[in-house]
């Protein structure tokens, strides 16, 4: 008998992101979120987790930073105008090294938008909704499977980073129930919770980076002292008004996403090797975008798929490769017009990048895609 | 062999649960199903909208392009949803709650709510009574896994009136 059953993609995040070592979850229901607080409500306290509802966004984003910084691998998970809420408390993971998962399944925006309607409207929130100049990792899944899988990376790659990871789901996804079979658990790799190499007395300091440029900051609670600030600290944890180490700081939080960029930057391609066209397109529009350019296969136009899986840090290298080997770019997202801007820039004028863009609540119809590949091939838009 | 269903009506009837369970029996037989559903912020009362696409193929658009088989649950639901309706497809149609059918070659009329309210005693049953319904009307699914996805998803006291209503349903559907 197979293992295979339908599930939902929220409810395949939840079940990744258990896999992955999450103990705690801090939220405030919302839709199209709300299945994951409540498969996480009801799940982690089988397996001796926590679950807390607080009182609003910002107090689920504060619980899920304590939890962390007292041992927990913690998630939580909002959409549109909740994730927007949590966006200060997400710089201060970044500044303070807070390994957390959010999970922004989203909705039509801006405010209130369309409560249960798809969009991928929240791509540059993703990356620069909280202020200043930070690191962000944001990876967006296009099936059930794929949400448990991202689900599992993000967890790892807060951890392996100490960094806020964004896990970017849309509705599409995060309703949509398909079947699915889930890997045994000793099949999934888990990146475990950093520790302190060495003692108070032989030296240790809670932000001191490892070879990676990766503090081993010790958890609270286990013998350390450990000072936690959104201020920009030392080594020691305390802040410092020193344009040395703010400079320094500031480069080592990039710099240690930078160096691990190729390995965290997945990309899949589809009929790619001999396509003159390519659409790129990621999440839940991806779906569509596969069948449209099949569709465009059979009527014989040789235009392929590139999915993006991580969103941020942009795929600049597999953009700039591609744009080297096609005539035209169409880029299909659930919006006005966002992921397109960094296609443009990585493109930099190789050859002409058209944007396939919706924003009115429905999901594109394959035959919406393949008018915009159609245009592409014709020469760009009149 | 694609085969896309979309049933339909105000939000509480249950149309999407009965489309969750369709694709469970479909995929508990080995088959390829998604399930996907749209309705408004209300609770209760606004348009529902719940579709399933069955294949032995991979399935990547996930929403019904031409819909097979609608079912309509209310007289709303039954204007909005049956125009997109592959012309040798089948349109089903609570009979009381749709007075006013489309005007469409095939349609199947079954006293839905009803018999949900006669023969089970609810109308809660009415979700059901109609999935019972869709299995024989479109023989994609086993009556059998039809029962086991319906007695998995449903609460133990209810499994009991829950077969009945699939039986209602089934046995509800006129002869060919």
């Amino acid at each position: 008998m197979s293992k295979a059953r339908l599930m939902q993609g929220n409810e395949a995040c939840v079940e990744g992101a258990l896999a992955a070592g999450v103990r705690f979850f801090g939220g405030y229901p919302i839709t199209p979120s709300t299945e994951v607080a409540e498969g996480m409500a009801k799940l982690l306290p089988t397996v001796g987790g926590k679950f807390v509802q607080m009182e609003d966004e910002i107090a689920s984003m504060g619980v899920v930073l304590g939890a962390s910084l007292a041992g927990k691998k913690a998630v939580t998970a909002s959409s549109g105008p909740g994730i927007s809420l949590k966006q200060e408390l997400i710089g201060y993971a970044a500044a303070a090294e807070i390994p957390v998962v959010i999970v922004n399944v989203q909705r039509v925006g801006p405010s209130t938008g369309q409560p249960t309607a798809p969009s991928q409207g929240d791509v540059m929130q993703a990356r620069w909704g909280t202020h200043g100049d930070h690191p962000m990792i944001a990876l967006s899944p296009w099936s059930v499977r794929e949400a448990f899988d991202t689900a599992v990376m993000a967890v790892n790659y807060s951890e392996r980073f100490r960094t806020p990871v964004i896990l970017l789901m849309d509705e599409i996804v995060g309703h949509l129930r398909e079947k699915v079979e889930l890997p045994e658990a000793s099949a999934i790799e888990i990146y475990p919770r950093r520790k302190p190499s060495c003692t108070r007395a032989e030296g240790y300091e809670p932000f001191t980076p490892d070879k990676d440029l990766v503090p081993n900051t010790a958890n609270f609670g286990e013998g350390y002292h450990i000072h936690v600030t959104g201020l920009i600290h030392d080594d020691t944890g305390f802040p410092i008004g020193s344009p040395k180490i703010t400079r320094e700081v500031t480069k080592r939080l990039h710099d240690k996403i930078e160096i691990a960029r190729d390995e965290i930057t997945h990309v899949e391609e589809y009929f790619m090797d001999d396509a003159e066209y390519a659409v790129i397109a990621f999440g839940g529009t991806a779906r569509t975008a596969y069948e449209a350019v099949a569709n465009a296969r059979k009527k014989g136009v040789k235009v392929g798929m590139v999915r993006l899986i991580t969103i941020w840090p942009f795929a600049d290298k597999a953009v700039k490769k591609i744009a080297e080997k096609v005539k035209g770019i169409l880029v299909a997202e659930l919006n006005y017009g966002q992921l397109v801007g960094e296609v443009e820039r990585v493109v930099a004028g190789k050859c002409p990048v058209e944007l396939c863009a919706k924003y009115d609540m429905t999901i594109f119809e394959p035959a919406e895609i393949e008018a915009g590949i159609d245009e592409l091939v014709a020469g760009g838009k009149a | 062999m694609r085969k896309q269903l979309r049933l339909s009506g105000s939000g509480g009837q249950g149309v999407i649960t009965a489309a969750i369970i369709f694709a469970e029996a479909a995929v508990s037989e080995g088959k390829e199903a998604v399930q996907s559903q749209s309705y408004g912020p209300e609770a209760r009362g606004g348009a529902s909208k719940s579709e399933v696409i069955i294949d032995d193929q991979p399935i990547y658009h996930p929403h019904v392009e031409v819909p097979d088989l609608v079912l309509a649950m209310t007289q709303k639901a039954a204007d909005k949803y049956y125009a997109d309706l592959n012309p040798e497809g089948v349109l089903v149609l609570d009979t009381d709650l749709v007075p006013e059918p489309p005007k469409f070659k095939n349609i199947i009329r079954i006293p839905i709510t009803k018999l949900a309210v006669e023969e089970i005693g609810k109308s809660l049953f009415a979700n059901i009574v109609a999935l019972g319904a869709l299995v024989r009307i479109t023989g994609i699914v086993d009556f059998e896994s039809i029962k086991k996805a319906v007695a998995n998803r449903v609460p133990p006291h209810t499994v009991e009136q829950n077969m009945k209503a699939l039986q209602v349903g089934w046995d509800a559907v006129p002869e060919k």
